[in-house]
Parts: C-alpha cells; structure tokens; sequence
C-alpha cells in the first residue's frame, strides 16, 4: 500500500493483534504487592429504611483488614458528580454518597465494603454483616412515580419529580387547528423506550493505589474518562490533583456506562489512602447488572398534525425520563440535551413544543448508554413517520421524502433547536432501497397478505441523522475540546499523546494513519498513547461518538503545526526559502528542484541533535494542541430492515438488512464497518431482545444473562452495507462520526418492520414472541 | 468474578468412590460432572454444598455403545459427542438434533447427559429427549445397580427418583422399530436459550401407514418434562393427515402443571406447546 493512499484505506487496526493474543492489560490484570480486595454489599431490596448495620462479626472474620460503611465515610469522601444538576438535584435531591446513608434505594444500592487480603475472604465476610431493612414500597413504574401518593425516593422534597416543565403551547395549538382546518389530519402516539443494560464485555473494575510517602493516588480504572476521573476524585478525596494519577488499561467495551465515576471509585481510593496498601475490586456480572448506569427508560408522549399528503406541520412532544434513584454524571440531562435537540430527526418540521417530566424511580440510575438520547429521539421521530405515511395511505418513503430537509436548506437550523452542518438525506435513502430490493419486497408482501401466508412480512425505514463531535462552548459545563501532544523524536518516530480514551474505536489506527499520511511516513512510525494522566494533556475522554471529529482534529493540527516547524529546519538545511519548501512522501524538498531533499528522519533527528541546527530554531520537535470544535457535526444515513413474525408463534426474524451511513469522509473503512456492525447489533438488541424489568418491590428480575435477553452472533442477520459520503466544514479532516450511527439507525428500523408485518400501528419494544402473538391474535 | 463459598472438593476416581462420598457427606454433598448448572448456582450462593464431588476424573463412563436391544451412553458423555454420533443419528436421530439446540458449543463441550438427567431442570432440553425416547436410566448406589424407566424418574421440579447416594452411569436408548421418525421442537427463551416449551416427538407408522405407536413428551412449559398422553391417543391407530395431527397436537397442554415467568405467561405457554407438538409430530411422521 502506497503511503498516501493511508487515509481511507481499511487498514487493519493496530490494536487487535494484543487484544486476541490475551496479551492486553485490562484492570483485573493488574496485581500489585500486597494488594487487598474489596467486596461491596448491596441492597437486596429496591427501597428501604437501613434501621441499623452491624459490622462486628465481618470485621473479626480471619484475613478481614476494613469493612466501611457510610458513616466512615463522612466528611471525607465526596458524592458522586452530577455535571448538570437540574431542578431539584441543584438542591441536592438525588446526589448520593458513595454508600447508602440511611435509606437503600435500588436493588443493588451499595451499602457496605469488606476489604480483606483476597477476593474470597472478602466475599465470604460480606455476608457475615448484619444489615436491618425496614422494607419499604417502591416507586416503579414512572407515571405512577409522579402521581401523588406515590412512595418517596426523598421525603424531604414531597415529590418524586426533578423537574417539570411545560410551557405554553398556544400558538402550536394554533397550528394543529390550522392544519385540520385547511385538510390535514393529527395523531397522537405513545411511545416507550425501554430500560437497557448497557452490559460490556468487561465489567467495571478498579485498582487505586496510596503512596504514603509521596502522598500520590494512582487510579487503574475500566473507564472512557481519565482526565474527568481524576480531576473528580481528587475534588471529592480533597487532594489536590497532581497527587491523582488515573491510567486507563485496555477497556473491554464502555457504551457509555463508563462515563461516570461512581462509587466504587470513590470507596477503593478512601480505603487504600487509609490502609496505606492498594485495593482491587472487580464487578462480577450480577453487579454490573444490577449497578452499573442503565440506559434509556423514557416515556413519550407525541401529538402531531400533518397535511392530507404527509407533510408534517407541527409536533408536540411531552418525554418522561426515568432517572432511576440517583442522579449520575449525566443522569438528568440525557433526554432535554441530548435527545430534544434532534427530534426532528432528517425532516424540516417547522413548528415543535417540548414539556418533561424528569422523575426518580427505585431503580438503577439511567445515564449514557450509546446514543444516549439521540436514539431515543429517532425512534420517535422515524415512528412518527410511519404514523403519518399510515394515516395519509402513504408509502413510508414516500412521507421521508417529502418532508426530508433539502441539500440547499444547510446549514439548518431546526425548530427543535440543533443547527445541523451538512447532509444530502435522499441519496442514503435511495441506495439503501436500491439494495434491499424495496418494490419487489412490497409487492412480496402484497402477494403474502392477500394469500395469508404463515410469514408475516415487514419492511422498515430509518432515515437518521445524528449529533456528535461534542462540543462547541456552552454544550457542556465544562470546554469539550480534545487535546494532542505531539513529538517527533530523533529516530523520525512520532509520538502522539492524545487526551481521548479510545477502548474499541480503533483510533490507535486511524490517529496514526492521520499522521503517517500527512508525513508520507510508513505507519509504524508513528506511536499514539492514551489513557494516562501523567503523560497525556488535558483530555476529555471518547464518547458520543466524538473521537476522530475532535480528537482526530487536535492530532491533525498536531501535525501540521510541527510540519510547519520542519519545514523551517529543512529550509536551512537545504538554503531554500521556507515558502518553497514542501513534504511528500517523506521527504522535504525545493519546489522547482526536486532533487534538492532532505528526508523526515533527517529534519527529525537534526531537530532532536540541535548541534547543526539554525540558531534561530529552538531545538526539539514537539507541541501540544488542544481543539476545540466550533459545531457539532450530523452523520445520517438510512437502514432498512426486513422482518418475517411467524403468525404461530410470534417469533420475529430479521431476513434482511441494508445500511447506508453517511459519516464524512472515512479514514479507515474497515474500522467504520465494524462500528457499523457492533451499533446495528446493540440496536437489534433493543428492538428485539433486551429489556431491564423490576418487579413492582423493585426487585431486579433480569438480573442475570439466563434472563436479560443479548443478541447471539447467529440471531443477527448478515448486514449489507453501504456508504454515501458527505463532507463537513466543521473540521479540518471533513469527519462526522460513527460509533453510535448503527444503534441510532437500526433500533426505528427493526421496530418499523415488525409492525409493518403485524400491519399495526406500532408495538412498544422489545418484540419478545408473545407481545407479537397477542398483537396478532388479539389477545 | 462471582464467588461461591468455601466447599471441600472430593475427586472421585471410580463410581463407587463417587457413592461411597456421597454416603459419606449425604445432603451435604454435590456432584460435579459438566458443572454448567451447579457451578452457576454455586458462584451465586444459590447452592452452597459443603462437599462438592467431581466425577470427571472417572475413566469409562463416557461412551455411546450399540448393544443388544439398546444403544447405551455413559453418564459423562458430552452434548457435543451425542451431537457428532453417527450411531445416534442413524438409530435416534432426535437425541443429536436436541441437543444441537443445547446453549451453545462450549456448554456442549463441557455438558453431560447424566449431569443433565440428574439435575432435571424443568427447562432443560435432555430430559424431555431422554423421557421421549423411554429410555433406562441406570444408577449405581452402594447395593449395586439398577434401572429406572424415564416415565419413573423424573418427579418433579429439580427432583429424581434417585436416591441421594446414587450416581447416575449410564443411559439405555431402547431401539426403535423400523418405521419410526422423530422430531425435536422448541421455543426458546432468548436470554437462557432454554425452553419456553419444547415438544419432543417419537412416531412409528404401522404397514398400512396408520400410526402404531407415538411418544410425545413436552419439556419447559411444565415442573418436569411431562408426558403428553393424551397426544399419543389421541394419534394412535390414525391415519397421520393434517387434522389428526392438529386435533392431537391440541391437547398437548392438557394437564400440565403449567409455570409461568418473564418470558411467557401459562397462556401462551399452553398455546405454544400446541404449535410447536403439532411442528414436531408433523417432521416426525415424515421422517417416519
């Protein structure tokens, strides 16, 4: 492979051959001298009084070193970090300590810690505490958690309820009267989107060392966030923070559930700064699902008022967001700032009206789950198409069509909030339903109707669009730029620092193909390092599909402002003027006389060796960048799915599945294709399969894999893919991005094909046989 | 990393190793062959046995034999084995096409029969295979051996007519005459991958092409694998066409002790074990 040809070629990524080797180093690999082991005790029940708690007998147990409860926690340990508090959480309302005070309130609540001198003699002490609950009723359900009378998560402020907001909704009224008077027609829906374990391969995990003498706290945790995490736990451990050093090992999947830092962050470090010996705990699979963040759990209610003809005039939105029992990092805001702003999906809806509801339940906190938000909003609006296109007697691609957003209305700004950058929305969809065969598979399904064939056919559209590349100023709290340092050493290796955390995303590759591409170097030449607060500048961390759009953008100005710097170097040594010099393919040379060069290597290592170099260059090659984006930026595409339900039995099977993404230009297609692929299976999976479900005393009933459903490798269908590319001016490589397009996309997808086979209007996920079986037998 | 609490483990080199253990730590004891259901339970401190016996050291009970009257498997034979086994495809196809439904190929190559008969998960898939094609168990306590017809061994939830120190050795499948198909069918949980409800059925066609003899056993939609009699009367001296077989597969439910769970309700449950008995008569009969 030619050097230049490096960006957007599939190279293979970089990262794999440690990862299936066994040769990685994740968290639980990670053994230190004298290391302890924490075990946590946790609430078996989903809400309750704790009246008392004896420690005395796991204290005594042989090998038992500490057990901690809230109270030794007190005044040392801060909560856990809501970035956004809203409503009732800025007083307070849900901000918990790191173990439960008083009051359980989810079932796997932490209570207790046992820390011993290994995993088993902590395991085995844990049950040996004596925890007396009071039991008391739970708030479940979420509309039944607003209503008054409802059981309490947090007496003290008589309501269950954050925040509700419902404006007034006038002159939209207006607009639905306008619309039925001059023909139109309304609608109203109601639509869940159901709670979702977020369920990585590798469960959390961390390793918090104290040393002593150097008053230094050293962090190794399963997390997407090392920067935040150790600027968090150092205001909430009260050290300052250059005594956090966080190191993110490998990561065995995030989604999201590792944005946050969370309690057994918080009660490792406390307890290796008391016990002055490191202290390990690992989260086995009953904890991770009844403790680490879920996603989704929304309400909406939707009310929408079109033409005769499908064209959309207004929609009214009113979303209940199931917060779960505490308020986490981004608990709160997931669907008012991440899921609101694009509710209008890819069509130019001209008049909008949000109100919300934004409720504490007995259950898990939900926070961000891949996509967070942004799925909840598509699902929505794509199911209101289908609505719409049933009530008018439309095909649903015909509807997308016309009320799709055009080429020339960019950049759009819609009525939901968002401005998007570019988009070009037909094209997706026209390929996606030239691959799928979209004609021959309706009249398929006419042929299989009128002869009432035991396979029910269905056929969905998802015509998405996204957000991602967080963020311009004032999108978060705190500036969501991404750094990279950058050293040319004087071997001609680059060593690239990046503030991101990438844990699948492939940017090991794709950051480096960047740069070798941009040097004319081969990529082995270049080494890019994340993960380690003590080498790596100010990050943010990788989520939201952010990494390449941002991150990628700080490592590409890396390499120009260097690149710059050689330059000058290489014009001295060639005695040419700066302006005339250029770099291809390794090498700097004078415009006009080719064979005046110097090579990179050569310009890198008089650079690093500084005793022939120009006196007025300062010796070394390095710099650090930290960019910061001025928009987001708005990938789309279209997925169709074809589904078959048995009428028998209510078992629903994808036979078919087409995908066109559109995420800018692609760096590394191999890399986009698997992000494609693990997205469209999570997304599958909440269509078809997975669902979190607590019975009405909160106790958790899919608290193990025999019960919460995952999608296996051969219940998913071969995915045929594709791609339209459409370029964005929001950042120097023309990049959107791709790590949640596939879970955004498929979700609408799926659950507008099955109702399409059932020929209904719409079915609330997952599709489990018998929910399809009683639709169809109208049970 | 889940935990189980403290065991002794015991390695049992032969059978009567294993029973004299289990005479010895009685209800405190557990025996391990596969371990895909004890080792699960243990970890979650559902099952905290004191004991734990491992029969995986015992050489020679893992085999499929052709013998007189009957194919005989040991006890430790693998899922995997049953599935690859020429013997069992070509005598009784059912037992390989069951178990190829089982988890997926790395339980299968760690689960074993007789761990499974043992064990009698109410939704596990043996049990019902095993019942379907009458099969002798044979289980070895410290008086010696003796034989336990199927219809006789499975009591109820998670409960045998073993005696707890008994060890399961080997499993008789009784030839079946020519003439004869099966057909396996199932509903599957799709977190667990066990059985909503699963219909196992065993059809002969006597020379005229009436039905001679049916053996129809429903698993999952009940506590215990469940013999579906009424089914095979319902089928018996018939002329297998399409309304026989519905009429007979509708009464696949008729007495059972129907559970119910997250992922099916008893309604649905019962309907389903109708559909799926008439899918699995309807293969069996043109495999016959």
């Amino acid at each position: 492979m030619g050097i230049a040809a490096l960006v957007g070629s599939p190279v293979k990524r970089r990262e794999d051959p440690r990862l299936i080797t066994g040769q990685a180093t994740y968290v639980d690999d990670i053994k230190l001298a004298s290391m302890l082991h924490m075990s946590v005790l946790r609430s078996p029940y989903g809400h309750a009084h704790i009246n008392s708690i004896d420690t005395t007998a796991a204290r005594q147990h042989p090998g038992v070193v500490a057990v901690y409860t809230a109270e030794d926690l007190k005044g040392i340990v801060g909560s856990i970090p809501v970035a956004v508090p809203v409503g009732h959480i800025a007083e307070g309302m849900g901000v918990r300590g790191p173990l439960a005070e008083g009051k359980v309130r989810f079932y796997g609540d932490p209570v207790a810690v046992v820390i011993a001198s290994d995993r088993y003699v902590a395991r085995d002490a844990r049950d040996l505490i004596e925890v007396d609950y009071e039991p008391l009723p739970a708030a479940v359900d979420v509309e039944k958690a607003m209503q008054p009378g409802a059981p309490l998560l947090y007496e003290d402020f008589g309501t269950n309820v954050v925040l509700s907001s419902h404006p007034d909704s006038a002159d939209i009224d207006a607009v639905f009267a306008r619309t039925v008077a001059d023909g139109g027609f309304t609608l109203k829906a109601r639509f869940v989107n159901q709670r979702l374990a977020p369920m990585p391969m590798e469960t959390r995990g961390v390793v918090a060392q104290f040393n002593k003498a150097d008053k230094k706290l050293t962090v190794w945790s399963s997390s997407q966030i090392p920067h935040l995490l150790r600027n968090l736990l150092a205001s909430q451990l009260g050290l300052p923070q250059h005594q956090v050093h966080v190191i993110v090992p490998e990561v065995g999947g995030g989604f999201g559930c590792k944005l946050n830092v969370y309690p057994e962050e918080l009660v490792a470090s406390f307890a290796t700064m008391k016990l002055g010996r490191p202290v390990k705990w690992i989260e086995d699979r009953s904890e991770n699902m009844a403790a680490t963040i879920h996603g989704r759990d929304q309400v909406d209610y939707v009310d929408v008022a079109a033409t005769k003809e499908g064209k959309i005039a207004a929609v009214k939105i009113h979303g209940i967001s199931d917060l779960g029992s505490y308020s986490q990092i981004f608990t709160d805001v997931i669907m008012i700032a991440f899921g609101f702003p694009v509710s209008c999906g890819s069509y130019d809806i001209p008049n909008m009206h949000f109100s919300f509801d934004l409720v504490f339940t007995n259950k898990v906190p939900t926070d961000a789950y891949r996509g967070a938000g942004r799925p909840e909003a598509t699902y929505l609006i794509e199911r209101v198409i289908d609505l719409v296109a049933r009530e008018a007697s439309k095909d649903p691609a015909d509807v997308r069509k016309l009320n799709f957003i055009q080429p020339d209305q960019f950049p759009y700004k819609s009525a939901a909030g968002a401005v998007y950058d570019t988009g070009d929305y037909e094209p997706a969809l026209d390929k996606a339903m030239g691959m799928i065969g979209y004609q021959e598979l309706r009249a398929e399904q006419a042929r299989r109707r009128a002869s009432g064939d035991k396979k029910l056919l269905g056929l969905g559209i998802s015509s998405y669009i996204e957000i991602c590349g967080f963020g311009p100023k004032g999108t978060a709290p705190v500036g969501l730029y991404e750094s990279a340092r950058m050293r040319v050493e004087q071997s001609g290796t680059v060593m690239v620092y990046t503030g991101a955390s990438p844990h699948g995303q492939g940017e090991e590759t794709t950051f480096a193909q960047i740069v070798a591409e941009d040097y004319g170097i081969p990529l082995e030449q270049v080494v890019i390092l994340h993960g380690d607060t003590d080498s790596t500048p100010e990050g943010r961390g990788t989520y939201g599909s952010r990494t390449t759009a941002v991150g990628g953008s700080a490592v590409y100005t890396a390499a120009q402002r260097l690149k710059e710097k050689m330059k000058q170097i290489a014009s001295h040594m060639l005695e040419a003027s700066v302006d005339d010099i250029a770099l291809e393919d390794g090498k700097f040379s004078v415009s006009g006389s080719p064979q005046k060069s110097v090579t990179f290597n050569e310009v890198a290592l008089t650079a690093n060796l500084s005793n022939t170099l120009h006196p007025s260059i300062e010796p070394g090659l390095e710099t650090t960048v930290f960019w910061e984006p001025q928009a987001c930026v708005f990938p789309f595409g279209t997925h169709i799915c074809a589904v078959e339900v048995d009428r028998d039995t209510g078992e629903a099977k994808i036979v078919r599945y087409v995908a066109v993404d559109d995420c800018g230009r692609q760096l590394n297609p191999l890399i986009i294709e698997g992000q494609v692929h693990g997205g469209i299976a999570q997304g599958v999976g909440q269509a078809m399969f997975e669902g979190v479900e607590y019975g009405e005393d909160g106790q958790l009933l899919t608290a193990s894999l025999m019960d919460y459903a995952m999608p296996y490798a051969h219940e998913l269908p071969h995915y045929e893919l594709s791609s339209t590319i459409t370029l964005t001016p929001v950042n120097p490589l023309g990049v959107k991005g791709v790590g949640e397009a596939g879970t955004i996309g498929s979700t609408p997808a799926v659950a507008s094909a099955v109702a399409d086979a059932l020929n209904v209007a719409h079915v609330d996920m997952p599709f489990k046989p018998e929910k399809l079986w009683k639709v169809i037998h109208q049970q | 990393m889940s935990i189980p609490a403290a065991f002794d483990y015991h390695v049992a080199k032969t059978v009567d190793d294993a029973v004299a253990l289990l005479e010895q730590y009685g209800d405190e004891a557990k025996l391990l062959a596969g371990g895909h259901s004890l080792l699960p339970t243990m970890k979650l401190r559902m099952a905290q046995p004191g004991h734990v016996i491992d029969l995986g050291r015992i050489d020679g009970l893992s085999y499929i034999r052709e013998e007189s009257g009957h194919v005989a498997l040991g006890a430790l034979t693998t899922y995997s084995k049953i599935e690859r086994s020429d013997v069992l495809r070509r005598h009784f196809a059912l037992l390989p096409e069951g178990t190829e439904q089982i988890g997926d190929q790395q339980v299968r190559n760690r689960g074993t029969i007789g761990g499974s008969v043992a064990h009698s998960d109410p939704a596990a898939d043996m049990p019902g295979l095993v019942l379907a094609l009458k099969a002798t168990i044979v289980a070895q306590g410290p008086r010696g051996k003796r034989e336990i017809a199927a219809d006789d061994f499975f009591l109820d939830l998670f409960a045998t007519a073993l005696e707890p120190n008994e060890v399961i050795t080997e499993i008789r499948l009784p030839y079946l005459p020519t003439h004869s198909g099966s057909a396996y069918e199932k509903l599957a949980n799709r977190a667990s991958h066990y059985a909503i409800t699963g219909s196992a059925a065993v059809v002969t066609l006597a020379a005229d092409g009436t039905i001679a003899a049916a053996s129809v056993v429903i698993t999952g939609a009940s506590v215990k694998p469940t013999r579906a009699s009424a089914v095979e009367a319902a089928l018996i001296g018939k002329t297998p066409d399409e309304a026989t077989i519905a009429a007979a597969a509708n009464l696949a439910a008729d007495g059972l002790e129907l559970v119910e769970d997250i992922h099916g309700s008893k309604t649905y449950r019962a309907q389903m074990t109708a559909v799926i008995t008439r899918r699995a008569l309807t293969r069996a009969i043109a495999r016959a």
